[in-house]
C-alpha cells in the first residue's frame, strides 16, 4: 500500500518517524513521509497531492489527543478524504496512561483506530487494509 | 528583585567554589504548578538553576492555541510564556528568581522572537537554542529563516535586558537529535553557535554537549569542546560548558535511570563542565513530576559531590581525532562567508555539515552515525562532510530492528546488568529490566 506517514502539528519528534519508515518499508509499503510538525491544512494537502491508500499519524509529545482531533476533524471535512482510512499512534496526554474517553472522542471524529504504540496491531490493521484492497 | 541575576555569572562562581550548577527540564501550563516546581527547584539540596520550559504550542508559534489551551484548561507540556502575559511570569517568579537563584527559558523554537519578548518582559534575561540546533530537528522552519529569526532573537536578548544585566544564551548544538550523532558533529556545532551569538552581542553563551553512548569518548568531546571554546569564541565573552545528561531512549528501570544520571554527573565534573541538565527516573515514561526532578537533582548533585575535583588536564582528546574533526567542521564553515548567518546555510546547503538522521528538508541526508562493537560512536557515511568515515561501520544497511537496538543500545545496558560509567560490571549479573517498549508509533 502507499502509506502517508506523518506527524502531528505541535511534535518536533523525528525518531519515530525514521523508525516507523524502515518498519513499513520493510512490509513491503511504499512511504510517504511529511516530517514532523504538520498541521492539518499541510496534511490536507498532503493526502490530496499523494493520494495514499492510508495515513499513519505518530505523536508523542503529549499533545496527541488535541492535535490528532483537529487533524481528523480536518481531513474528514474534505469530500475527496472521507473515506481515507487514517490511524494515530503514539501518545494522547502528558499523564503516560490511555484516556478511553479520548479514544471515544478520535473514534467518532473519523480516526479508524488509536494503537497506543502497539507495533503489531499497527501492523495487523494495515494487513487487513491491504486485504480489503485486493479486488474480490 | 534587587539586583539583575547574571546566569553566567552564577555558574561561574560556583565553579570556583567546585560546585556543578544542576538543572531540570520542568515546565507546567498552570503558572501555581510552575511556580511550585521553581520554588522546589529552588529548595533542592543541591546548587540549582530554575527552568521555565515552554510548552510545544509556543514553540511553533501558534499563541491562538496555547491561549485556547489556557482558557479551557487543557493541560499542557511547557508553560506557555507568551500565553499568560508578564504580569502572570512576574508572579510566577516573584521572591524566587534573583541573584542565588537564576531561571533559564527553554523552548526549541526556530522563531524565538516571541518567546524572547516575553521572557524580557517578565524580567529574565537567560535561554538557549540555535539557528540550526532549534531548527533541524525541531519542525519545518526554513533554516534561512530559523537564521534570520535567530539573528533578530539575538540582537533582542543582547540590547533588551535591563541596565546592568549581562544576557545569557546558550546553545543546543551539542544535542541535535539527541542521539547517533558522532561527537564532532555535536562539538563543532556548539562553537559555531556559540560564535553566531556572540556575532549578534550576546556576551555570555554557553556551549552544550548532550551525554552519548561512551564516558571515554564523551570526555574527549568535552575536553575538545573546551578547547575549541577558547581558541575561537572572543577573550571578553564569558563562556561556560553545560552537560545534558542522555537526551535518548532512557533506561525504564528506576536503577538503569539512576545510574545513568549519576554517571553524567560524573562526566561533568571529570570533563570540568560549570553545568548538568538532568533527566529523570520517569523520563522513559511521560513528563516527570516536580518530585521526581527535585530527586533527580539531588541525586546528581550527590554524585558530583563524590566525584572529587576535575581531573587535571591529561591531555586526553585535547587533540585527539574529535578535536580535530569539530576543528575541520568549524573552519570550514568559517571559510565560507565571513557573515556567518551565510556560511551556517551554504555549508547545509553543500552538505559540508549534515545532521544523521535528521529530516529536514534543508539537511542533505547522506551522513550516518552508528555505535561500533565497543560501544563508541563512529561515521557510517559522511557525505560530503570534509570527514573520514569508518569503512567497517557503513558495510552493514540499516534496518528497523536494527535503528531500534542502536536507539535502545544505552538504554539496554543500564537497565541489565550493574555496570558503572567505565564499563565494570558489578553485583550478580541479574536482568532487572522489564521486556522493552518498542518505540511510541
Amino acid at each position: 500500500m502507499k502509506i502517508l506517514l506523518s506527524g502531528t502539528a505541535s511534535d518536533s519528534h523525528t525518531w519515530n518517524l525514521v523508525y516507523l519508515r524502515l518498519f513499513l518499508e520493510e512490509q513491503g509499503h511504499e512511504v510517504v513521509g511529511l516530517g514532523p510538525c504538520v498541521d492539518a491544512e499541510l496534511l490536507v494537502a498532503g493526502c490530496l497531492r499523494h493520494a495514499p491508500d492510508t495515513v499513519v499519524l505518530s505523536s508523542v509529545n503529549g499533545h496527541g489527543y488535541r492535535d490528532g482531533l483537529t487533524a481528523v476533524r480536518r481531513l474528514r471535512a474534505e469530500p475527496a478524504l472521507a473515506g481515507l482510512p487514517v490511524v494515530l499512534g503514539g501518545k494522547l496526554g502528558v499523564a503516560g496512561h490511555r484516556q478511553e474517553a479520548d479514544v471515544s472522542a478520535l473514534t467518532e471524529a473519523g480516526c479508524d483506530a488509536v494503537l497506543g504504540e502497539d507495533l503489531d496491531a499497527l501492523r495487523g490493521f494495515l494487513a487487513a487494509r491491504a486485504r480489503r484492497e485486493v479486488p474480490a | 528583585m534587587d539586583r539583575p541575576p547574571a546566569f553566567g555569572t552564577f555558574v561561574a562562581a560556583a565553579s570556583a567554589a567546585g560546585r556543578l550548577v544542576v538543572q531540570p527540564r520542568m515546565g507546567f501550563g498552570d503558572p501555581a504548578r510552575m511556580r511550585d516546581g521553581l520554588a522546589r527547584t529552588r529548595a533542592a539540596t543541591a546548587r540549582t538553576a530554575g527552568t521555565l520550559t515552554v510548552d510545544s504550542y509556543t514553540r511553533v508559534g501558534d499563541l491562538a492555541t496555547a491561549r485556547a489551551a489556557v482558557a479551557d484548561g487543557t493541560r499542557l507540556n511547557g508553560y506557555p510564556i507568551a500565553a499568560h502575559g508578564p504580569d502572570t511570569t512576574r508572579g510566577v517568579l516573584d521572591g524566587l528568581h534573583g541573584p542565588d537563584f537564576p531561571v533559564q527559558v527553554r523552548h526549541g523554537s526556530a522563531r524565538p522572537e516571541p518567546i524572547v519578548r516575553a521572557l524580557a518582559a517578565a524580567g529574565l534575561d537567560a535561554t538557549e537554542g540555535g539557528p540550526v540546533s532549534y531548527c533541524l530537528p525541531y519542525g519545518r522552519t526554513p533554516l534561512r529563516d530559523s537564521v534570520a529569526a535567530w539573528a533578530r532573537a539575538c540582537e533582542l536578548l543582547a540590547t533588551g535586558a535591563r541596565p546592568g544585566a549581562v544576557p545569557h544564551l546558550e546553545s543546543f548544538g551539542g544535542c541535535l537529535l539527541g542521539q547517533l550523532c558522532p561527537p564532532g558533529l555535536l562539538v563543532a556545532m556548539s562553537v559555531l553557535e556559540c560564535l553566531f551569538f556572540t556575532r549578534y552581542g550576546l556576551r555570555s553563551v554557553s556551549l552544550s554537549y548532550a551525554q552519548q553512548t561512551d564516558a571515554g569518548q564523551d570526555e574527549e568531546a568535552l575536553r575538545a569542546l573546551h578547547r575549541l571554546a577558547g581558541e575561537f569564541l572572543p577573550r571578553d565573552v564569558d563562556h561556560h560548558v553545560v552537560l545534558y545528561t542522555y537526551m535518548g531512549v532512557y533506561p525504564r528501570t528506576e536503577q538503569g535511570a539512576t545510574r545513568l544520571l549519576e554517571a553524567s554527573a560524573r562526566l561533568a565534573v571529570r570533563s570540568g563542565a560549570g553545568r548538568l541538565i538532568v533527566k529523570t527516573a520517569a523520563e522513559a515514561h511521560r513528563i516527570p513530576t516536580v518530585e521526581e526532578n527535585v530527586r533527580a537533582l539531588e541525586t546528581a548533585a550527590a554524585a558530583a559531590a563524590l566525584a572529587g575535583p576535575a581531573a587535571p588536564g591529561t591531555g586526553t582528546g585535547e587533540d585527539g581525532e574529535i578535536y580535530q574533526e569539530a576543528r575541520t567542521l568549524v573552519e570550514t564553515v568559517l571559510g565560507l562567508h565571513p557573515d556567518l548567518s551565510r556560511a551556517l546555510t551554504a555549508a547545509f546547503a553543500r552538505g559540508l555539515l549534515d545532521v544523521p538522521f535528521c529530516l529536514h528538508p534543508d539537511n542533505a541526508g547522506r551522513s550516518l552515525g552508528c555505535i561500533d562493537s565497543g560501544g563508541r560512536l563512529r561515521w557510517a557515511r559522511t557525505g560530503a562532510m570534509p570527514l573520514r568515515a569508518d569503512a567497517a561501520a557503513g558495510a552493514a544497511p540499516l534496518t528497523s530492528s536494527g535503528l531500534l537496538g542502536a536507539l535502545n543500545h544505552v538504554a539496554d545496558r543500564y537497565d541489565s546488568p550493574r555496570r558503572d560509567d567505565t564499563g565494570t560490571e558489578h553485583g550478580d549479573g541479574r536482568h532487572d529490566r522489564p521486556p522493552a517498549t518498542p518505540l511510541p508509533v
